[in-house]
């Protein structure tokens, strides 16, 4: 079963679709999430994460801090600034 | 031509250029109406993600937080107004001040100093006229806040709220801002945002999404300090972002009824001068008519 993932910035929503894997940097370290992690609350460092998408090809984004949720497969990364690509983009 | 003919056609002239401002005003307003409230939705999925991941935190453990924490005789509060930029909106600043004063009134009544912050230039307009001392302001974006001014505004009330109160530092902080509900009605709303109250959404959860056993890292309390903030951050960039869908709507009603009044009075003063028109050649032709008849009877005594 897939990861239901949703990348969302303070002003929209960044990136939403199904992945295989979700590789962030939290304060502690990167942090890989697998289908059937456990529930886990972290907060995010500024890093690049990496979304393996189940239709082939990896996701980048950047992201400025924030934070990751992750229950019953649905992932959810939070941040107030958060862009595809990675990196770090100038003000709009 | 007649005086009285030019006075009139002068007004149609004046008031049809009246008219063309306010019929721009309005479809200008009605555009960004549709924006803003594409922003407000656009906004949801973040405001909604950190509601429910500071729920969690608070409901799964025991921190205590001093963003949360009531504190013991409040006698200092602060209060945050959301104004607009811009006037020709109708009472929507008034309406917001108005609700702001009342409630100066019921916090002085219990025995509290306020301190106001505004957002909006109408606002500090208003405050700065009358002399009366403002804590901070913010203006510039009223009709399309950006999220950095909403963090901005966060950032100076978390810093207000967390100064000991013997170093000016405030024990509440209430914001007056204007909720959309729908384009004829926005209504001013007062909300306490610090100490936090967490309020899950619109809807209450269902009874089988039970919030999970989270593990948090690096810790709770690590997590809620980092949350906290974030959803003090989310709540006012709402406020702004419902204030703004509420001022265009309010700007657009006014600006169609001034669109329409001005209609009206183009249609009553051509009615007026086409009457004064009439009068004039009527008085024309009766002096052509009295001039030739006295003719006719200086002729026929000769």
């Amino acid at each position: 079963m897939p990861l239901e993932v949703e990348l969302v910035a303070a002003d929209h929503k960044v990136w939403g679709g199904e992945a295989s894997m979700v590789v962030a940097r939290t304060l502690d370290g990167d942090l890989g999430v697998l289908p059937g992690h456990t529930p886990v609350l972290a907060v995010l460092a500024p890093c690049v994460i990496t979304i393996k998408a189940t239709d082939g090809g990896d996701v980048l984004a950047h992201c400025d801090g924030g934070f990751l949720s992750v229950e019953h497969d649905r992932v959810m990364i939070v941040s107030d600034r958060a862009d595809l690509g990675s990196a770090p983009t100038a003000d709009r | 031509m007649g005086a009285q003919l030019r006075v009139y056609r002068q007004r149609i002239r004046s008031v049809s250029a009246m008219k063309k401002i306010t019929r721009a005003f309005e479809l200008i307003a009605t555009s960004r109406m549709v924006k803003a409230q594409q922003r407000t939705a656009a906004s949801a999925p973040y405001t909604r993600a950190i509601t429910r991941a500071v729920s969690a935190v608070a409901t799964y453990s025991n921190e205590e937080h001093p963003l949360t924490s009531e504190k013991p005789g409040i006698d200092r509060a602060a209060v945050l107004l959301v104004t607009s930029d811009r006037g020709l909106a109708g009472a929507y600043s008034s309406n917001v001040i108005k609700e702001g004063d009342r409630l100066h009134e019921l916090l002085r009544a219990e025995g509290k100093q306020v301190s106001t912050y505004i957002a909006g230039r109408k606002g500090i307009a208003f405050y700065n006229f009358r002399h009366r001392p403002i804590a901070g302001e913010w203006s510039g974006h009223s009709d399309a806040p950006t999220f950095e001014m909403a963090k901005e505004i966060a950032q100076t009330l978390i810093t207000a709220f967390l100064t000991p109160n013997d170093e000016g530092g405030v024990d509440e902080i209430h914001i007056v801002y204007t909720r959309f509900v729908n384009m004829v009605t926005q209504e001013p709303t007062v909300i306490r945002m610090l100490p936090l109250e967490v309020v899950e959404g619109e809807e209450p959860p269902d009874e089988d999404d039970v919030l999970p056993l989270y593990e948090f890292e690096p810790s709770a309390a690590v997590v809620l300090d980092t949350l906290l903030p974030k959803y003090v951050e989310a709540r006012v960039f709402n406020a702004l972002l419902t204030s703004a869908a509420s001022e265009l709507a309010a700007r657009q009603r006014a600006m169609k009824s001034a669109t329409d009044n001005a209609e009206q009075l183009i249609r009553k003063y051509t009615r007026l001068a086409n009457t004064a028109r009439q009068a004039e050649i009527t008085q024309e032709i009766s002096e052509i008519v009295g001039g030739a008849g006295a003719l006719a009877d200086a002729g026929a005594t000769h």
